[in-house]
């Protein structure tokens, strides 16, 4: 009978490995509303020879692996559906290297957002990086795993496409540079382009195809000053077009569309939150009068307007990340909170939020709906978001039925799911193109003959 | 405080409650040294809530992570929820909780702790005379302006007798009238609240109520910030306490104000280290350095965390004594030695002498001591008169 | 069913039709203003209607006393024109509307109103209001409404101001002390107007402070700074009042510099015009206003109105002058901290 705790505490040490019912029990569960399943095991690496050895005998005795960051996707990515190990990356948290000339950072595995956001404003104030809303404590390469978004979304894409090269450790053990690093172990400056992009082996995969031990990102300029210009309007049909309008304007940074009954103020109202950066006075005065003039039309015709912000109101709009998201858990008195987040075309946006408000009537529940535009409004994310007293259990159920609409809804309408639940993923397989699906499960056997990368998922 | 058992689900664990406002480092005591996600202020709310409901059962470990939380207060300050004033309320009614639910079964080193207080009237096991330090420091007479309670560590511990020293010496070099109780000091019952202990704390906050009444006592300084904590807090919820408590600092303040004490020109760098029961419990950020930079030439450093954002030392709720987070280069009374010479200071300046023995302690194992010297607030200044 | 005491009668006799002469905006002369003006009595369309910025002037320039104001927001209403973006007006009926959440001190015959700003506690500390901080109410459940009068929803103010005064006047309140010019301007202009009965006495906060400043004058250390004075939209409701500001900066020691926006020439924050009209308008208008400060050689600009302070602080700091509220220079002069600024 082979002992993996001992093999495991002879890989990390005894005090970075549990098997303890408390440790189990924790990571085995998220803030969202997917059931629980306790791993056997908690394993806390510190270098990339660390999370080999762990592969390799797991591949070798076949025991599922899944590698966890902060553990916010709150839709049950990172719960062991089979257990096994889950290794939690946070003490790989070392910033390995900014360039500035050619803005890029090389962090490990389970470096933080906040740490990195931290580390650049003191080092490097010139630069940043795409800040998602997430709590600080999400980790830049679990973000980038599940497609996240941040500030600089709006801009760059999303924060996937801002890596610029992987290490990755393959479900068989072997450790492989992806990008230009890959020839030139100095230079992260590209996840693959112009040659074949394997970095899409691994982005969006959930892990189901390796873990990243490394990740290389754009940095992008950092100005001075920042600024947050709030747009009002109480017909959903114009939202499309003025995200349009603001979009060509090529003058924002993130633009972020807010609609939800509470607090009072916003009852009745979509909230377009426009961020604008700048490096002074004269550079912010003029992107807020080509943004007031490319929606003068709607101002003029009385269907929206700018609001004054009072300066004591302005910091929650512009923190990053904003605590102002995870409040929503509280809304409830109930720590709970789970969304959809479809990928959706703009001109959507109106089935979308409509279908929201028929949820929220159908099933009674708390909710808000916020969107963030992608890349220049090629697609944005819109969030089905609710919030649950994790004591209520018959509002857990009915936010779980409401959700399983809008991800049916989302189908119907072309939509793609964000960090799709099982359940999600498995809807997705369904309907996706046979022949598509058959590379999917090629990549995965090859890649993970075993079956042991977070098993359950993307299991096609 | 409301009531734990109706609120506690209500953590979401977005772990605000790990990182400083600038979210440069961990500032979790426990969850810096031990880095599971069970050992943050997330990870013990949503285990006690669990047990609770009986999804786990009392273990061993479930106690050590229960115990391992130094009450810092880092995650009230930092948690983003309405409820955050609360959160380590909770886990200290949560630990009263399981010490009656569980018949006691808590850690040996806390059960140790506990039982000593009761039995010896301190944690440290210490038997002796509790004035034995006080090189003829008179008792308080009723008419003295200020009581000065020492307290447990200034009474027993080897800096912590250095400190009370060195405050009294202070004191009557500026003509202030004051006393101890000597032997007849009881502890003040801070850990032993904050353990969970509560009948042991009521006793304890009683006895020393009745005697301070007894003896007219008005003003209250004193040495430890726990002490004053205390106090200030907890003990008007036990009885009406009819005195005004301050911190020696707060005294010292108010002393070098009115020119009652006069350093000397010092020209030396110095790093203070907010201890939690004075900063972010008592929001006392201003006077410890006001009193440092009474001193002609003085350089106060600051380390990166600082006030609000201090990295606790590791040493709070009675883990002075349980030592709950030692034994490991990530204990949090080494990282913030670490961090206290990276400011280039020659001097770390405390207020506490629960800080003084935890960081006192890491200066050695970090092999600094050459480098950096641990010194309270009054013996800098003492050393510049 | 509240009706507007407007007689048409003293704006036919009217020799001057200073409302819209005098207008900072529209610029008329007497006789185009006197056709503009009888359109609006008949309830007929005119571009004053849709041209209005809404500051409030014309209810001082009448030398009647006729509520010229109230009578353009009544015909926008009527007629569905919308001085600013629908969604606007929103914001600000669901934000301000009843719901429970109003704090009430200890409230004894004499009280202060910091209608439902959440600054006012924080300015209301110190010697100044010793005695009666305590005594205090806060909420939308006594919030004036006049913000309405931006948003041509004269039928919001109907509906809820007789409510607010009734919720005031239920806690026993004999006197109260607007903190808030906009609520006093309320009380005594508005109110009235409407034939609303106010059954307590209001006071200036202005008339408060001078009478407390007067108490503590041997705490006065003469504060010898040059001063702006930024008077709201609100004041043109109250005129009478604006005496005080040069009551308090005499008592204070502080010398007020001699600018042409002044007294029934001076202009307002713009930020309500900015989220009508935009912000040509806007820009413009606290363009002239803060240069004007500078070539006055003001050093510091005192605010009466917290949503000034809050919408322009940051403007009037970047043009090197010092924003502060009239309670912190009070406070101030008395050597007492103020709070921290914007």
């Amino acid at each position: 009978m082979i002992d993996i705790y001992n093999l495991l505490a002879e890989i990390v040490g005894e005090q970075h490995v549990s098997n303890h019912k408390e440790e189990r029990y924790f990571y085995g569960c998220d803030p969202g509303l997917t059931p629980p399943h306790e791993p056997d095991y908690v394993v806390m690496p510190e270098t990339t020879e660390e999370v080999q050895q762990i592969v390799k005998l797991a591949n070798k005795e076949k025991i599922p692996i899944v590698p966890k960051g902060g553990g916010l996707a709150l839709t049950g990515l990172v719960i062991p559906q089979k257990g096994g190990i889950v290794i939690d990356m946070k003490r790989m948290g070392k910033i390995l290297e900014v360039n500035e000339k050619s803005r890029y950072v090389v962090v490990e595995g389970g470096v933080t957002h906040g740490m990195l956001q931290n580390y650049l404003k003191k080092h490097h104030p010139k630069l940043r990086h795409s800040i998602p809303d997430s709590p600080a404590i999400s980790t830049v390469v679990g973000n980038a795993v599940i497609h996240g978004q941040g500030r600089l979304t709006q801009q760059y894409g999303f924060n996937s496409d801002m890596v610029s090269g992987l290490e990755v450790v393959l479900p068989t053990g072997e450790i492989c540079r992806i990008g230009s690093h890959s020839i030139s172990s100095q230079h992260w400056f590209s996840k693959g382009a112009p040659w074949p992009d394997l970095s899409g082996l691994f982005l969006g995969w959930f892990g189901t195809t390796g873990i990243i031990t490394k990740l290389g990102l754009r940095l992008y300029p950092c100005k001075k000053m920042r600024d947050v210009m709030v747009f009002l309007t109480d017909k959903i049909e114009l939202v499309p077009d003025i995200i349009l309008k603001l979009t060509h304007t090529e003058m924002t940074e993130d633009i972020v569309v807010n609609e939800q009954p509470l607090p009072p103020r916003m009852k009745g109202n979509i909230y377009i939150l426009i961020i604008i950066t700048g490096d002074s006075d004269e550079e912010l005065d003029f992107k807020r009068k080509i943004i007031w003039d490319a929606l003068w039309d709607i101002f003029e015709s009385r269907d929206g307007g700018f609001l004054s912000v009072p300066a004591d109101m302005k910091p929650p709009l512009l923190e990053m990340p904003s605590r102002d998201v995870v409040r929503f858990a509280d809304v409830r008195k109930g720590g709970g909170f789970e969304y959809s987040g479809p990928i959706i075309p703009l001109e959507k946006y109106p089935e979308f939020i409509t279908k929201q408000k028929e949820l929220v009537s159908k099933y009674n529940l708390s909710y808000s709906a916020t969107s963030r535009v992608i890349a220049g409004g090629h697609c944005m994310m819109y969030a089905f978001a609710f919030t649950f007293n994790r004591a209520d259990p018959d509002e857990m159920d009915r936010i779980r039925k409401a959700l399983r609409e809008a991800a049916e809804f989302t189908v119907e309408q072309g939509g793609m799911m964000w960090k799709p639940t099982i359940e999600e993923q498995k809807m997705i397989i369904e309907r996706m193109d046979p022949n598509t699906l058959k590379i999917m499960k090629k990549i995965k056997e090859l890649l993970d003959p075993n079956g042991i990368m977070n098993p359950g998922n993307w299991e096609a | 405080m409301t009531d734990y058992t109706k609120q506690i689900h209500r953590c979401f664990r977005c772990g605000y409650c790990k990182f400083p406002s600038d979210y440069s480092d961990f500032n979790c005591p426990s969850y810096a040294r031990f880095r599971f996600d069970t050992y943050s202020t997330s990870g013990r709310l949503w285990l006690i809530y669990a047990w609770l409901k009986g999804e786990i059962e009392w273990s061993e470990h479930l106690a050590e992570i229960l115990y391992s939380c130094t009450t810092c207060k880092n995650c009230v300050e930092q948690c983003p929820m309405k409820f955050s004033s609360d959160i380590v309320d909770w886990i200290v009614a949560a630990r009263s909780d399981m010490m009656e639910k569980e018949k006691g079964r808590i850690p040996p080193r806390v059960t140790s702790f506990l039982e000593d207080v009761y039995r010896l009237g301190n944690p440290l096991k210490e038997r002796g005379k509790r004035d034995a330090w006080a090189n003829g420091i008179k008792r308080y007479q009723p008419g003295d302006e200020y009581l000065f309670y020492v307290g447990c560590l200034g009474s027993y511990d080897e800096f912590g007798r250095r400190m009370a020293r060195s405050v009294a010496r202070l004191l009557s070099e500026a003509g202030i009238s004051f006393g101890i109780l000597g032997n007849d000091e009881n502890c003040c019952g801070n850990e032993v609240y904050l353990l969970g202990e509560k009948e042991l704390f009521q006793v304890l906050a009683e006895r020393n109520i009745q005697k301070f009444k007894e003896l007219g006592v008005k003003k209250v300084v004193t040495l430890s910030p726990h002490a004053y904590n205390a106090m200030k807090n907890n003990y008007p919820l036990v009885s009406n306490a009819y005195f005004e408590v301050s911190h020696y600092t707060q005294l010292l303040c108010g002393l070098l104000r009115e020119n009652k004490i006069r350093p000397s020109r010092n020209k030396i760098k110095v790093t203070y280290h907010d201890p939690c029961f004075l900063g972010r419990y008592n929001k006392i950020y201003g006077e410890p350095r006001e009193v440092l930079q009474s001193i002609p030439g003085i350089e106060l450093l600051e380390m990166e965390r600082n006030r609000e954002n201090s990295f606790c030392c590791g040493g709070g709720s009675g883990n002075f004594v349980t030592d709950l987070l030692g034994g490991s280069e990530e204990s949090p009374s080494r990282i913030r030695v670490r961090e206290a010479y990276e400011t280039g200071a020659d001097i770390l300046a405390v207020a506490c002498p629960s800080c003084m023995t935890m960081l006192q302690d890491a200066v050695k194992v970090e092999n600094l001591e050459s480098k950096l010297a641990v010194k309270d607030i009054s013996q800098v200044v003492a050393e510049s008169l | 069913m509240l009706q507007l005491n407007f007689d048409p009668a003293k704006c036919i006799a009217c020799k001057t039709q200073d409302c819209l002469v005098k207008c900072q905006y529209l610029r008329l002369d007497k006789d185009k203003a006197k056709t503009e003006m009888q359109k609006i009595i008949n309830g007929e369309d005119s571009f004053v209607l849709h041209d209005c910025v809404t500051c409030y002037a014309c209810e001082e320039y009448c030398k009647m006393g006729n509520h010229p104001f109230y009578l353009i927001v009544e015909r926008q209403e009527g007629r569905g024109i919308l001085p600013a973006p629908r969604s606007i007006a929103t914001m600000w009926i669901n934000q301000c509307e009843p719901r429970g959440r109003f704090t009430v001190g200890k409230v004894k015959e004499r009280a202060l109103s910091f209608c439902f700003i959440p600054i006012f506690p924080l300015w209301a500390t110190g010697k100044l209001f010793d005695g009666i901080a305590s005594s205090y109410i806060m909420g939308e459940e006594f919030f004036c409404n006049a913000v309405f009068l931006h948003y041509a929803k004269m039928s919001v103010i109907k509906d809820r101001l007789p409510k607010v005064i009734e919720n005031i006047a239920k806690l026993g309140i004999k006197e109260l002390i607007c903190l808030h010019d906009e609520c006093y301007g309320t009380f005594n202009s508005l109110a009235p107007a409407y034939g609303m009965k106010v059954p307590f006495k209001t006071t200036h906060y202005f008339e408060y402070l001078y009478e407390k400043l007067k108490e503590l004058k041997d705490e006065i250390k003469p504060l010898n700074v040059k001063l702006a004075y930024q008077r709201p939209c609100s004041n043109r409701l109250s005129p009478k009042t604006q005496h005080f500001v040069d009551d308090i900066f005499n008592l204070i020691g502080a010398h007020r510099v001699k600018r042409e926006y002044v007294g029934e020439n001076a202009l307002c924050c713009a930020e309500v015009i900015r989220m009508g009209q935009g912000y040509k308008i806007a820009d413009d208008v606290q363009k002239r206003n803060l240069e004007d400060m500078v070539k006055a050689g003001a050093e510091y600009c005192v605010f009466n109105c917290p949503m000034c302070y809050l919408s322009i602080g940051d403007k009037v700091s970047k043009r090197g002058l010092k924003p502060i509220h009239i309670i912190d220079l009070c406070k101030m002069a008395i050597g007492e901290k103020t709070a921290p600024g914007v």
